[in-house]
Parts: structure tokens; C-alpha cells; sequence
């Protein structure tokens, strides 16, 4: 087997999580999707540290985590106020600052 | 020439777990998209980073396969079931669409997005692969944090300040201060009493001597569910159970019962033989 194919799957993960992310309303899911294309593009790294034989696309890859990890934090406060104050967690019904 | 595409393709175990794992984790990535509720989403995405997981030890990233089942299947997914709970009342998707045609938009998209990335893949030369096994040669962990805490070292020391930022925003974000005093039970009755609905306390669910689980409403006397005896919450997940049906069945069969032992109908037809039988 071709070691691209890891780039295949990641390339495939990524699409299927932007589609999510356009296609569904409710706030948590769309933030899961987010959650998949990150995580497809860490997989998309460290293949290509295997690749080019030196462990920068994986120091990559830990630093995506990190920031992964801080985002949902804070992504999911923010859910939850947006919930407690409109009572659904559906992206559409946020259109508060619409004129 | 050979010794090149050795090291150029992986083992043929490697590629049976590949295609194997590959294709779960695709399914799992369709099923967070495509699941209505958004606990079995969480649970797919969960599925896929495990599968992801195994895909960096298989790489020979030792350290992020690690750390992505702890950090990813451990932490951020029960956060997120944490908040599905929290959530979780109307968490169930509407499937009415708002904008016209955007579902099948955002599926074009998709393909046409897809399509522009595999095929860049597919362009783009990559013909050098090296193998990790010599950057792996004093051990991964050794190797990552060498590169940690010298070239990386500023991202790295940054990388606290983010987390602190983001611990405090989370906490300033969800922290919510009490406006008014909590209202005391003297103050609660004395309102009730004032608006003269449910004075006494509100009734309890159901207490046939078969049901007496939360879910399930009371009986008014005329056999329908009164709503009132199921908590609030139950009520707007829609998660009331109706046995009223299968209560007034169960009469209706007890009564026949009682019935025929009483004589009260015809005896069926085996008895009648059998009787004849022993006179």
C-alpha cells in the first residue's frame, strides 16, 4: 500500500466534515464536524512526517490538539450562554444582530 | 530500483489495516453528519478518533496516538456529551430546511470541494518517502520534546497562554450571577396559595402496581394521563411513557379471566371433552 493513501482518507475526512458543517443547524454538531476536519488534517500531518522522515508535521499535529482543545472549551461556553439565553441550539435561530 | 519501492509501500498487514479501519472511520465521519441526534453523532465522531488513533501508531507517532485517545476520546468527547446533556432537550435536529435548496447546495459543495482536493492529491508529486524510523531512532518522545523545547519553544510557551485564556473565557463564559434572591418555601407556598392553582403539592407518576417508574403519568379517573404527575423535563423531550391502553387492556383480560372461572361463560370446548371424558 501506498502511504498516500493516509492523505486520501484524511482529503475524504475533511470534505465529509466541511459538508457537515454546512449541511447541519444544531450548533453542537456543527462543532463536532469542525472537530473531524481538524482532526483530519492531524492525520494529513503526521503521514507526512512519516513521508519526509522528521517528527516537525507531528510537533505540528500536537500543537493542533492544543488549540483543538482551547476551541472547544470556549466554543462550548459559548453554546451553552447562546442556549440559556435563546432557549435552542440551533444556528439558524442566532440571527439576533440580523437586521 | 526494489530496495526504493520497498521503502515506498507499507506492509501488507499495514494495508489490511488500513482498508479495514479506513472504511469504519469513513462510516463513523458519514454517521456524526448524517445521525439525527446529536448523542449518536458524539458517539461516531468517538468511534472515528479512536479509529484515528490506531492510524498515528501505525505511522509511528507513538506520543499523538496516545494523547489523542486521552485528550480527544477522552476529554473533548465527554465535554461534548456534557453539553449534549445540557443541552440535550431540543437537541433533536428540525428537518425543515430554512433556506431553500441548501442541503443539496451544500452537498454540491461538498462533492465539487472533495473532488478539488483528491485530485490535488492525486497531481501533486510525491515521491520521496524517507519512513520515520530514523527520526524515531532515540525514541519518539525523546524526539518530540527535543524539538518541543528548543525550535518550537516559543509556540510551545504561548500554547499556556492560550490555555489559560481559554479556561478563563469558559468560566467567565458559563458563569452566571444571581440578579435577584433565591425566593424562600415560605415565599413559594404564600405565591402558590395567592394564585390558587395546585395548592397541594403536585401529583405523583404512576402507581399502578405494575408502573411506578418517573416516565410514566398518572391515571385520572376516567383512565386518561394526566401530564401533570410527569416532571417538566420528561415533558419536553416528549419522553412521557403512555401506558393507559395496556392498563385498561389488562382489566379487560383480568375481567375475562375472573369471568370464566366464575362460570359466567360458556366453558370452551377442550373442557367440555374432557369432563365428558372422565364421567
Amino acid at each position: 500500500m501506498n502511504p498516500v493513501n493516509y492523505l486520501y482518507l484524511a482529503a475524504l475526512l475533511f470534505t465529509i466534515g466541511a459538508t457537515g458543517v454546512l449541511i447541519r443547524r444544531n450548533a453542537i454538531v456543527v462543532f463536532m464536524c469542525i472537530e473531524l476536519m481538524l482532526n483530519a488534517c492531524n492525520l494529513a500531518f503526521v503521514a507526512f512526517s512519516r513521508m519526509h522522515g522528521n517528527l516537525d508535521g507531528q510537533i505540528i499535529a500536537f500543537f493542533t490538539m492544543v488549540v483543538a482543545a482551547a476551541e472547544v472549551v470556549v466554543g462550548l461556553a459559548i453554546i451553552v450562554s447562546l442556549f440559556r439565553t435563546r432557549h435552542s441550539a440551533s444556528v439558524d435561530d442566532a440571527s439576533l444582530m440580523k437586521l | 530500483m526494489t530496495a526504493t519501492l520497498a521503502a515506498y509501500t507499507t506492509s501488507t498487514g499495514e494495508a489490511f489495516q488500513f482498508w479495514v479501519l479506513g472504511t469504519i472511520a469513513v462510516i463513523g465521519a458519514l454517521c456524526t453528519v448524517f445521525m439525527k441526534k446529536a448523542v449518536h453523532s458524539a458517539l461516531c465522531l468517538a468511534g472515528t478518533m479512536i479509529v484515528l488513533a490506531v492510524f498515528y501508531l501505525a505511522n509511528g507517532a507513538y506520543f499523538l496516538g496516545i494523547v489523542q485517545i486521552v485528550v480527544y476520546t477522552g476529554a473533548i468527547m465527554m465535554l461534548f456529551l456534557f453539553v449534549v446533556m445540557l443541552v440535550g432537550v431540543t437537541a433533536a435536529d428540525s428537518l425543515k430546511e430554512t433556506i431553500k435548496g441548501q442541503r443539496w447546495l451544500a452537498l454540491l459543495c461538498g462533492l465539487g470541494f472533495g473532488i478539488l482536493l483528491l485530485a490535488g492529491i492525486a497531481n501533486a508529486s510525491l515521491k520521496d518517502f524517507a519512513g520515520i524510523g530514523k527520526a524515531n531512532a532515540g525514541g519518539n518522545v525523546e524526539g518530540l520534546a527535543s524539538l518541543i523545547f528548543t525550535k518550537y519553544v516559543y509556540a510551545f510557551e504561548l500554547t499556556g497562554a492560550l490555555l489559560i485564556t481559554a479556561a478563563v473565557g469558559a468560566m467567565v463564559l458559563t458563569h452566571r450571577e444571581r440578579t435577584e434572591r433565591a425566593r424562600t418555601q415560605r415565599e413559594l407556598s404564600e405565591q402558590r396559595v395567592r394564585e390558587g392553582r395546585y395548592v397541594p403539592p403536585l401529583p405523583a407518576p404512576g402507581v399502578y402496581a405494575r408502573h411506578n417508574a418517573v416516565d410514566i403519568a398518572g391515571l385520572l379517573p376516567d383512565g386518561t394521563p394526566s401530564e401533570l404527575t410527569v416532571s417538566r423535563t420528561l415533558r419536553e423531550r416528549g419522553q412521557i411513557r403512555d401506558v393507559s391502553a395496556e392498563a385498561l387492556n389488562d382489566l379487560k383480560a383480568l375481567e375475562q379471566r375472573a369471568a370464566e372461572r366464575l362460570g359466567r361463560t360458556e366453558i370452551p370446548a377442550t373442557f367440555k371433552r374432557t369432563e365428558e371424558a372422565s364421567q
